[in-house]
């Protein structure tokens, strides 16, 4: 039983991208220090580092106390968090369980992911690894290639016109232009993805979120801890969950259902006593088109086999009904691997404070944000809310 | 190297052994011991009969290290006439193009190669479309 509020006290990003001159350690520094910062110089008692890929792309394991040490917080607990994709959202979680639950007044929570030291098929392979090795990977799956096998199924089944999908990435595209954290900063035309060549049947480039590095963090408190004249809208983490599914695609009974990105929306919405219908702003998990559309299937936004929709009436556009991915999301932003869920936290904290520039949605009050590991094989969601 | 890790799945590479629930008599592929349908102990082995149709497919440009060689190549998720879907590469297309609902069978191919000369080849399942009699 919570009895207070989870307060996000402070946000810190580095700019998503092609970073040759940052290691994974120095990238989480720039992060944590801006949060810090950010929250009026909290001292955290724990750590919680999500990283997806580090093992094997950085071949850097035990991220905990490197990154304690590395950030002068040596003899704090400290942990590293793996959930895939959603290892940013996971770490988040374990936060905000440290903090609600008495155990500590302080969290710090860092996403970090160093994608660019490897390319080719070794990165390929690494990626792989988050599919089944014994049923997918060794048959030459990629998890580009999930959600290809998903998008063609869905278009097959749910008949959607060529192109269909082209707002998501074009509406990721005008947003990152107002986000000067974001990889991609120009907004494309229907022209240019409707000429971009197939990468993966029927995913073409700007289907497909690029993998970049960046680093993310988040200081977490009660709210009565909060240092005297904090300067900003205090934002609450109001609901946080994470579901599962069934791993491997193959042995999912309903393909076209993401189960447990509907699961953990469910939960949250109810845990914290809200509805749809009260939500401002949606960051979903656009690492592919087709993600972004059964993701809004499965929040409820949409009816079945109809979220594609959404894109194309213009209602995820910052002036739409349901702004979604309000500073580019994975297309634009980019795909931070296991820093993306704080990112998208730091993101949505921005809105909620009023903070967000021109990308800025007047008078947003409740962000609903989530990430995905596989195929939704895991779904983490949390519910940001400004207090009055 | 990983020889045990490989050897371990031969029945279900070679032969597409997988199991059948004795409570319920859903087929199960791959074999895990908890029955997906009604969720009792379900380790009774059944081999699948390789006969099914794509269910969805796409072709990989590029691939993992181990697949690169081959890259580009058709992957699918095949339905079974028994009834699971199982994930595997399309072969011998010849100038077919895959297509959903397409009839396919199964076939032994190699499905890797782990690394240089010396390096282990792996052997596993793939599909074809059926073949028609001349």
């Amino acid at each position: 039983m919570i009895m207070t509020d989870i307060i996000v006290a402070g946000i810190g990003q580095t700019v998503v991208g092609e970073h040759w001159d940052a290691s994974l350690r120095t990238l989480a520094l720039q992060a944590i220090q801006a949060a810090t910062q950010d929250s009026g110089g909290l001292k955290p008692q724990v750590l919680y580092v999500g990283n997806m890929l580090a093992s094997s792309l950085s071949r850097q394991a035990h991220l905990g106390a490197l990154l304690a040490d590395y950030a002068g917080l040596t003899g704090i607990e400290a942990s590293t968090v793996e959930a895939g994709g959603a290892s940013g959202g996971a770490a988040l979680r374990q936060g905000y369980l440290a903090v609600s639950s008495g155990l500590a007044d302080v969290a710090l929570v860092v996403g970090v992911e160093k994608f660019t030291d490897v390319i080719g098929p070794d990165l390929e392979a690494a990626l792989a690894s988050q599919t089944d090795s014994d049923y997918e990977s060794v048959h030459g799956m990629t998890l580009t290639s999930q959600a290809a096998l998903l998008a063609n199924r869905y278009i097959y089944e749910n008949q959607i016109p060529a192109g269909g999908l082209a707002n998501f990435p074009l509406t990721a595209h005008a947003n990152g232009v107002g986000n000067k954290f974001a990889m991609y900063r120009r907004a494309i035309g229907l022209d240019v993805y409707t000429k971009a060549e197939p990468v993966c049947e029927p995913l073409n480039i700007y289907d497909i979120a690029p993998n970049a590095d960046g680093a993310a963090a988040l200081v977490l408190t009660r709210r009565e801890l909060l240092p005297n004249g904090f300067p900003h809208p205090v934002v609450r983490l109001a609901a946080s969950t994470i579901a599962s599914d069934t791993f491997a695609l193959a042995e999912r009974g309903d393909m076209l259902w993401f189960g447990a990105a509907q699961a953990s929306i469910l939960q949250a919405l109810q845990k914290a006593g809200f509805t749809l219908d009260q939500v401002d702003l949606f960051e979903y998990y656009d690492l592919f088109s087709i993600f972004a559309a059964m993701s809004l299937e499965a929040a409820g936004f949409a009816g079945r086999g109809k979220g594609w929709e959404l894109a194309r009436d213009g209602a995820i556009a910052l002036t739409g009904q349901l702004p979604c991915a309000t500073l580019g999301g994975l297309k634009a932003r980019g795909n931070p691997g296991g820093a993306t869920g704080v990112y998208q936290a730091v993101e949505a904290t921005a809105q909620l404070r009023g903070q967000a520039g021109q990308n800025q949605i007047e008078g947003a009050r409740l962000a609903l944000i989530q990430c995905l590991g596989g195929p939704a094989s895991i779904a983490v969601t949390h519910i940001l809310e400004t207090m009055l | 190297m990983e020889i045990p890790r490989h050897w371990r799945l031969n029945q279900q590479r070679y032969g597409l052994v997988g199991e059948v629930c004795p409570h319920c008599d859903t087929k199960i592929f791959p074999p895990r011991d908890i029955c997906p349908a009604c969720g009792q102990d379900a380790k009774t082995t059944f081999a699948f009969s390789g006969r099914g149709a794509v269910f969805s497919f796409t072709t990989i440009y590029e691939a993992p290290t181990g697949f690169d060689e081959t890259a580009p190549y058709t992957v699918a998720l095949v339905k079974l006439e028994e009834g699971p879907l199982v994930t595997a590469q399309l072969t011998d297309l010849g100038e077919a193009h895959p297509e959903i609902g397409m009839p396919v069978e199964m076939v032994t191919r190699r499905l890797r190669s782990d690394g240089d000369e010396r390096g282990m080849l792996i052997y596993g399942y793939k599909f074809r479309p059926v073949l028609k009699p001349a």
